[in-house]
């Protein structure tokens, strides 16, 4: 490869992870005013117009929080952890299309970090990196509310990993490619999958949740139940890094999920471009918000049940059901 | 099964709706409350309607605190010039803010309605000793009291929504006698609501002091 195509790849990594970490941050102050709007109050909005300095005042007070390592902790893995946690939920975003293939000086321009031809598989793979971050941290952290906190977080990912998989699978049987700008293009011509596995994207739209332990999955990090979970002896810049590794996740997440359901980056009437996307991406944003605003938690095994005995058997229901009606079709 | 997915939705829409509905969060200090007429701030020693104080220096309120917060150093009145209409005067009264927990007990003792606990609540200072309040910052507050309170004579009557800020419509209804009317519109003595009392005792003996042929409110 050439330099030139390097520096365009690096550059374009480079913009997109920065978008990203942007992005993470308003997606808090998003968070806190929908929360403060869906129970009557009215939120942040001293810091900077309407609040929109409060996540930088944040950030800039945990970055001034005291560094601590607990007595017990160990010494590489408690250092690690949050830095592989991000790293998963970083690295999840980097297939995701944002828009159409433009054209920088006659070579194709793809508006993503890496097409891979399998590229769901990859999506799969980066959520499960994550679990390392869960589970080091927990276990690094010395500690016995953190110990039990990544277990059950890390029991709880990996299960509804599961029925995410099952979800995509459903997705990629109708589209025909395991490529996310392949599915992008397979909408272009039928309706949007949300129609054509309606089954699959509710499966998906759970397990998604599940998946960055947000609520009502959210007991990992439960304040009432385990203290902080996994994150209970972190503070300072390493806890940043997990906050920001967990709102990272649900922005990925919402992007695969408009990517595979909602069809991406298309849309009708206004032309094509990555602000479909966002759009779509707001409205999963938004559920997420909504979810936590609404629904109380769920305990650990009810959430373990919910997972296995119920969202797995569906999921391969619909995978079969998909795959027959496929196959009779043609 | 369908009736819990109704169920989650139901939910959802319960949630939703607040969004439609105005936020119930007051935002000071742009916009304060306005505090009820019986809230219990801030202190303030009162005046007969001759001008004389009305605290005796008898220290009911200082035996009634239980944060034994008050302090009360009575002195003989001078016949000639008395100070207040009893036998003797509080020559120095001392309340301790920080030990006083606002519970209105020295109101309830006072059998001259000397003292009276107010509207106002923004109190915060920065040294210790300056949350010892003198007789002069709790008989005139508006002279002496620590110039980060909040007073009537430099608080807005309204804000932009039309609500009362905190202390302006207190001060119209239960105007302290003998202090200077912030917006100029009270009558001049002040006294058309009278002192009162729940002491019958004491509000006989206040009406005998001030005016006798005074009708109670």
């Amino acid at each position: 490869m050439d330099l030139f195509a390097l520096a365009v790849n690096v550059i374009r990594a480079l913009i997109i992870i920065f978008a990203l970490l942007t992005c993470m941050a308003y997606m808090t102050w998003f968070e806190r005013r929908v929360i403060s709007r869906l129970q009557a109050r009215i939120g942040p909005n001293k810091t900077g117009w309407e609040g929109l300095l409060q996540p930088l005042a944040d950030a800039i007070k945990l970055f001034f929080k005291e560094d601590i390592r607990p007595l017990m902790a160990d010494r590489l893995l408690y250092v690690v952890a949050p830095a592989i946690a991000l790293f998963a939920a970083l690295a999840a975003f980097a297939v995701v299309p944002l828009g159409p293939t433009l054209s920088l000086s006659g070579s194709p321009l793809a508006l993503q970090v890496a097409d891979l031809p399998v590229g769901v598989v990859y999506v799969l793979a980066a959520s499960s990196l994550g679990v390392y971050g869960l589970v080091l941290g927990g276990w690094g952290s010395g500690s016995k509310y953190s110990l039990l906190g990544a277990l059950r977080a890390a029991a709880q990912v990996v299960s509804y990993e599961l029925v995410l998989g099952l979800a995509i699978v459903g997705v990629v049987v109708v589209s025909g490619s395991m490529s996310l700008a392949g599915i992008v293009n397979a909408q272009a011509n039928s309706a949007w999958f949300i129609f054509l596995q309606p089954v699959g994207f509710v499966l998906f739209l759970i397990a998604g949740v599940a998946e960055t332990n947000r609520a009502p999955f959210d007991l990992p990090e439960a304040e009432s139940e385990l203290v902080a979970g996994y994150h209970t002896e972190y503070s300072g810049m390493r806890f940043a890094m997990y906050f920001i590794a967990e709102y990272v996740a649900m922005i990925s997440m919402s992007a695969v999920a408009a990517t595979l359901f909602l069809g991406g980056w298309r849309g009708i009437l206004i032309p094509d471009g990555p602000w479909w996307l966002i759009a779509k991406m707001l409205f999963f944003l938004f559920l997420f918000v909504w979810l936590r605003a609404t629904l109380p938690r769920l305990r650990y095994d009810q959430l373990m049940r919910l997972s296995w005995s119920v969202l797995l058997p569906i999921g391969i229901l619909n995978v079969a059901v998909t795959a027959v009606i496929v196959a009779a079709i043609g | 099964m369908f009736d819990d997915a109704l169920a989650f939705l139901k939910g959802f829409w319960t949630t939703f709706k607040y969004s439609f509905k105005p936020p119930v969060t007051i935002q000071y200090p742009d916009v304060k409350r306005t505090t009820a007429d019986k809230y219990r701030g801030r202190h303030r020693l009162y005046r007969t309607d001759d001008g004389l104080e009305r605290c005796i220096g008898c220290s009911l309120c200082a035996a009634a605190c239980p944060s034994q917060a008050i302090y009360v150093g009575a002195a003989e009145n001078d016949p000639e010039h008395p100070i207040s209409p009893g036998e003797r005067f509080a020559r120095i009264y001392e309340i301790n803010m920080i030990r006083c927990i606002f519970c209105g007990f020295c109101e309830e003792a006072c059998p001259v309605d000397a003292i009276k606990l107010g509207p106002e609540y923004e109190l915060a200072d920065f040294n210790k000793a300056d949350f010892v309040y003198t007789k002069e910052m709790l008989l005139e507050p508006e002279k002496y009291a620590p110039k980060l309170q909040y007073h009537a004579d430099v608080d807005r009557s309204t804000d932009s929504r039309g609500v009362h800020t905190t202390l302006n419509s207190v001060y119209r209804n239960h105007h302290p006698i003998g202090a200077p009317d912030p917006r100029g519109l009270s009558h001049g003595h002040g006294g058309e609501h009278g002192p009162t009392s729940e002491h019958p005792a004491a509000a006989a003996a206040i009406s005998e002091v001030t005016a006798p042929a005074e009708s109670k409110e």
